[in-house]
């Protein structure tokens, strides 16, 4: 690819007629990733900014208070940023880790046996796809309220676990992944169903995990409504409710501004960097996901 | 002997499905059957006040018939709040799906530079909380911090538009990705052939790829409605930052202030009712609408 030719310019081995439209998307696409990425830089150069420089300065200088404002933030409340922090990475890792392991065996069970009911129970679970999550949330708080446990760590983590549409994926994989005739020699060789699942099934199914495992990751990261019904107690918040009630308190203070865009600007670095390292998985295994739908 | 034992063995598996089902029929049945069904028999109660509603007993929770739903029907607060989210809904899914489908189609044309940087660019919103985007952008909105100038992007006539800018920002990657791995799945000599009957990018585009695109657009679509229908995170956490948008800005938002400020489950469950039923219809609706159209001709 004669990728190093800078857009608009004739290469003289290909004179395509077609040449001046590769300039048309390439032009596109980049005012897109400048409006993407826009409001990110501008967080991360507003954080470097004292008090006085965010009101002052021009829009794009970097500042100098950077360390004070981490300072601030990490003093804040005897330092329950970081306990938000914590939290989240302890519903979204939790989370997704028991609902990969719920999808995979219930996809699994879908895909590989025929039973009865077997169609009204996949019916069900993909049934909850539809259902918004405000007539869940409520009556979810009610509930938990009921049985003492509003207010907890598994009143945010427990509700998160069965997500329809990982169990939709993990039957889709299962069907595309585990062929029946490996299933059967297994059978004939004595293997129980258990030792079939985890020792032949499970290896096989491990790409389209991380792909749940991600999805629900990032789903329970991003999470507010749950959260924000469920818990009172901000020691037990995650980063969203947290970073909210910084915002309803410091909204009409300018001078916590600081660490409100201090604040955001940390909470995007995990998730971001999550995101660049598994780059290679969610192209290959949305895609695998999306074509044999 | 060996009859038996097969016998068993087939015994056994037919077992074995419903055990590897049980976690998850376990948790339907806790987290979505039974509060499904506590939200439906809360929205048929309401509180009976006897004499001057203090002391014990005095409020007794009694059967109200379809009295809240006829309630949550009539409130005209509620339906201001259905009048906003349709017009900041009509706007995201415009833009949010009409950049995602270009976007798509850009990525996937001839000769496109910076594809890999753009798309990830492009894509990056998706891992950044909806909570985490409105604030960003809520501070860029702010006059004094705004290097737009000094817009009232939170006026009454502009935070539709503003609110909307949030969703498209968060939104339109991640459709884009979805298009976008559908179409890399399209073989390459559909292309070919057409250019040699010479057709430009914009023919393929229009006449190969959008047809090629449509069940995934369906979907897309789909889902981005019932998502903006339950919209909450973005104007919740715009409210601190303005006066223009009330405890009651979208139907979810009445929702939570029923249940938790006034207190009010039984028309906090009604409600929450009706959003359900209105998405059902909207989004099964829209799908025979377009299959309709879409599939009905062929």
């Amino acid at each position: 690819m004669a990728a190093t030719t800078p857009p608009g310019t004739r290469g003289h081995a290909r004179p395509s007629p077609r040449r001046p439209l590769g300039a048309v998307p390439t032009g596109v696409l980049v005012l897109g990733a400048i409006y993407t990425l826009f409001p990110v830089s501008w967080v991360v150069v507003a954080a470097t900014k004292s008090k006085a420089e965010l009101f002052s300065t021009s829009t794009f200088a970097p500042g100098t208070g950077l360390l004070s404002n981490l300072a601030d933030l990490f003093a804040y409340r005897e330092g329950v940023f970081w306990l938000w922090l914590l939290n989240t990475v302890l519903y979204a890792g939790g989370g997704a880790v028991l609902s990969t392991a719920v999808s995979t065996i219930s996809g699994y069970a879908l895909a590989k046996y025929a039973f009865p009911g077997r169609n009204l129970i996949f019916n069900m679970l993909i049934g909850g796809i539809l259902v918004p999550s405000v007539v869940l949330a409520i009556p979810q708080y009610l509930l938990f309220s009921k049985a003492g446990l509003a207010d907890t760590y598994w009143s945010v983590l427990l509700p998160q676990i069965l997500h329809p549409y990982s169990v939709y994926l993990a039957r889709i994989y299962s069907q595309a992944a585990i062929p029946d005739s490996l299933l059967e020699a297994g059978r004939l060789d004595g293997a129980g169903e258990w030792r079939l699942f985890r020792q032949v099934a499970l290896p096989m199914l491990t790409p389209g995990m991380v792909t749940i495992f991600l999805f629900q990751f990032v789903a329970i990261w991003n999470n507010f409504l749950l959260p924000f019904i469920m818990l009172g107690d901000d020691h037990k918040f995650p980063l969203t409710v947290g970073l909210y009630t910084l915002l309803a308190a410091g909204a009409n203070q300018p001078s916590l501004y600081n660490l409100i865009i201090t604040g955001t600007m940390l909470s995007l670095i995990p998730l971001i960097a999550l995101f660049l390292t598994m780059q290679r998985h969610w192209r290959t295994d949305l895609s695998g996901g999306a074509v044999k739908r | 002997m060996r009859s038996a034992k097969k016998g068993t063995r087939a015994h056994r598996a037919g077992a074995v499905p419903y055990l590897f089902l049980a976690p998850a029929m376990a948790l339907f049945t806790l987290f979505m059957a039974l509060p499904i069904g506590y939200t439906v028999y809360l929205s048929l109660r309401r509180t009976k006040v006897s004499g001057l509603g203090l002391g014990k007993g005095a409020r007794t929770e009694v059967f109200a018939g379809l009295g809240n739903y006829t309630a949550a029907v009539s409130d005209g607060e509620l339906w201001a709040g259905w009048l906003r989210v349709l017009g900041y809904g009509a706007l995201v899914l415009v833009l949010m799906l009409g950049l995602a489908l270009v976007f798509a189609l850009m990525l996937d044309a001839a000769h496109v530079r910076l594809a890999r940087f753009t798309r990830i660019s492009i894509f990056l919103p998706y891992a950044v909380p909806g909570v985490a985007a409105t604030l960003m952008w809520g501070f860029l909105y702010l006059p004094g911090l705004s290097p737009f100038g000094e817009h009232p992007f939170l006026s009454a006539d502009l935070v539709t538009f503003s609110m909307a800018n949030v969703a498209v920002w968060g939104g339109t990657g991640f459709n884009m990705l979805v298009l976008y791995t559908n179409l890399r799945a399209v073989p390459r000599e559909y292309y070919e052939a057409a250019r040699i009957d010479g057709a430009s990018e914009l023919d393929i585009a229009l006449r190969i790829k959008i047809p090629i695109l449509v069940p995934s657009i369906i979907l897309t679509t789909v889902f981005s409605v019932i998502a903006t229908i339950q919209v909450f995170t973005e104007p919740t956490t715009l409210r601190p930052l303005t006066n223009t948008i009330s405890s009651t800005w979208s139907p979810l938002m009445k929702v939570y202030r029923d249940a938790f400020v006034t207190g009010d489950l039984y028309s906090a469950a009604a409600t929450s009712m009706v959003i359900a039923g209105i998405s059902l219809v909207l989004s099964f609706g829209f799908l025979r609408i377009v299959k309709n159209r879409a599939f009905g001709e062929s």
